[in-house]
């Protein structure tokens, strides 16, 4: 009896993380080894593949697409981490102060965008940027006597379509996972701060935003995944195929490899690239933050 | 004293000022959705997007529309959409519940890896592997079918990731006692830890419904066939280069919310909970 117990005791946590490791072997490393492997093939059909060697990489290395795609998606990243996390660092702390009545509708108005999808919100602000004269966002700049723009044909205002949206959806998102981080702060280290005599302005500096990093890092984390695998919103504007590459994204180029040219091979060697440019912008902010360190 | 009053008074008034300028900015998108799928077409798009409040104006005719184009197709995507939210969500809180729990409460071999591929999973975006988990897919003859759709998002690992934090706060001590009264350890799990990391389901329930339910891009390669279509694949073919329908778009936009809406005010108080008491700590 003892010994039964003590060797399910043993199995037991193999059992329970059975499901991740299983699902992790047949659908995320099998494909990866296969990608690679196809990453260096010529691929015509799935029954039907041919090693080209490099050839597919060197195609990567002289294709305009892929470095315009690769700018866009890096602005885009550059642009929703410059907004999203001090706006709603700031939003958050602001909600948390004593004596602001109604929190908790505040709150759960700011989250409500991130339930609707990313085609829905595409969809609307695809109608409020049209180029019309009597667009939405170009009525409003008329009495600024401003345009009519041409929102979704040039690169700055199409970069501004697309960040737009990631501010409008991901706002509350952020602001609850701050909201989360200021109330674990304890109370206490306020104090002793006022007690050495910090301003307000200093204890945010020096109190609060120090003790927000690991919720920082885990925001910062996950918006740069999602700023350099966006798709939805860019095929939403524009498809497969935006004018000059506006708004072209690395998932966009995958998705258009694949589904469009049929260009399998290719379409595994931009999702290997994508990998290694994820990879490493990750180890570059890891460096930065110093995630390991402290 | 009252000076510091004073203050604070300013404060809060500009505090206000700021929470509700938002709040208008997060509206208004929502604004044109709704107001929009009251009105006929050729009066939304007279001029330009015209959103004005015109109760004479507007009417349900749209909304009829979704019972009527194609037999109602948008009801079979509605349909598609619903079946996979709830079987995908349900698999996930399961399993991810599950090796969050085995990864925080138990010191094994190889636990260590295990967090650490957990971590690169999050990092690293599922659509780098659309083209190879097409062709395994449709190998395993899975394309067109609601398991093809669901099927690489069963054990997510962001999610793992919160329920193995979540789990990290509770007292291994709840388990040892268990143990010398003879409990079985899946009977740990479920009896004991489930019920302890209620919060943590509150929040992962919301956020694996909505992610689900809005996502596009895997559902979109899967499913083939139009009636097969989840909702948000399935507005964007009523957009085509020869003309988009509008009737179906704005309405369905709006049908579309409100589901993950109401599971959203359900569970809003456990989900902010979830999300505070689970923390991310670093």
């Amino acid at each position: 009896m003892q010994k039964k117990k003590f060797s399910s005791q043993k199995i037991a946590p193999y059992l329970f993380v059975a499901p991740f490791v299983i699902t992790f072997l047949v659908f995320s490393l099998y494909p990866f080894v296969s990608a690679v492997v196809m990453s260096f093939q010529q691929v015509n059909g799935f029954q039907d593949a041919t090693f080209v060697g490099l050839k597919n990489y060197r195609t990567l290395f002289q294709d305009g697409d892929f470095y315009a795609a690769l700018w866009n998606v890096a602005r885009y990243t550059f642009w929703t981490l410059l907004i999203l996390i001090p706006l709603p660092m700031l939003v958050a702390y602001v909600l948390n102060q004593k004596g602001i009545p109604f929190k908790g509708f505040f709150r759960s108005v700011y989250f409500v965008p991130v339930l609707t999808s990313s085609v829905i919100a595409g969809l609307i602000f695809r109608y409020a940027f049209s180029s019309e004269k009597t667009g939405v966002f170009n009525q409003w700049l008329s009495v600024l006597h401003i345009g009519p723009v041409d929102w979704l044909n040039s690169p700055h205002t199409a970069m501004f379509a697309l960040v737009i949206i990631a501010v409008w959806r991901w706002l509350g998102t952020n602001m609850i996972y701050f909201l989360s981080g200021l109330q674990g702060i304890s109370p206490e280290l306020y104090e002793s701060a006022s007690m050495d005599g910090a301003n307000s302005w200093q204890k945010f500096w020096f109190v609060t935003i120090p003790m927000l990093k690991p919720i920082t890092i885990y925001v910062l984390t996950i918006s740069i995944m999602a700023g350099f695998s966006l798709f939805n919103e860019s095929y939403v504007y524009w498809g497969a195929q935006s004018p000059n590459n506006v708004g072209t994204t690395l998932v966009t180029l995958i998705y258009k490899a694949a589904f469009t040219n049929g260009n399998f091979g290719y379409s595994c060697t931009l999702g290997v690239a994508l990998f290694v440019i994820v990879v490493v912008v990750n180890l570059i902010q890891t460096r930065i933050m110093g995630l390991f360190r402290d | 004293m009252h000076s510091i009053k004073q203050t604070n008074r300013v404060k809060i008034a500009l505090s206000l000022v700021l929470l509700i300028f938002l709040t208008i900015a997060v509206m208004v998108p929502f604004y044109f959705m709704v107001v929009g799928s009251f009105k006929d077409v050729q009066n939304i798009f007279s001029n330009g997007l015209n959103v004005k409040l015109e109760i004479s104006k507007m009417n349900l005719d749209n909304y009829k529309s979704l019972w009527s184009n194609q037999d109602g197709i948008y009801w079979s995507w509605f349909k598609n959409s619903l079946i996979i939210t709830v079987l995908q969500t349900v698999f996930a809180l399961i399993f991810a519940s599950m090796v969050g729990y085995g990864l925080a409460l138990y010191r094994f071999r190889g636990r260590n890896a295990i967090f650490a591929i957990v971590l690169i999973m999050m990092m690293v975006p599922g659509s780098i592997l659309l083209l190879p988990q097409y062709k395994l897919f449709t190998q395993l003859g899975l394309m067109d079918t609601y398991l093809g759709v669901i099927l690489p998002g069963i054990v997510p690992a962001g999610s793992i990731f919160f329920f193995r934090q979540f789990a990290m706060g509770l007292s291994p001590e709840y388990a040892e006692s268990a143990r010398i009264d003879g409990c079985g350890e899946f009977r740990i799990f479920w009896q004991i830890y489930v019920p302890l990391m209620k919060p943590a389901f509150g929040a992962m329930t919301i956020l694996q419904t909505m992610n689900t339910w809005n996502d596009f891009l895997w559902p979109m390669v899967v499913m083939k066939s139009d009636r097969n279509f989840v909702i948000p694949a399935g507005l964007m073919s009523a957009m085509t280069p020869y003309g988009n329908n509008y009737k179906l778009l704005f309405a369905g936009s709006v049908m579309s919310v409100v589901p993950i809406m109401i599971v959203f005010m359900l569970n809003q108080k456990q989900f902010i909970e979830g999300l505070t008491v689970g923390g991310v700590k670093g």
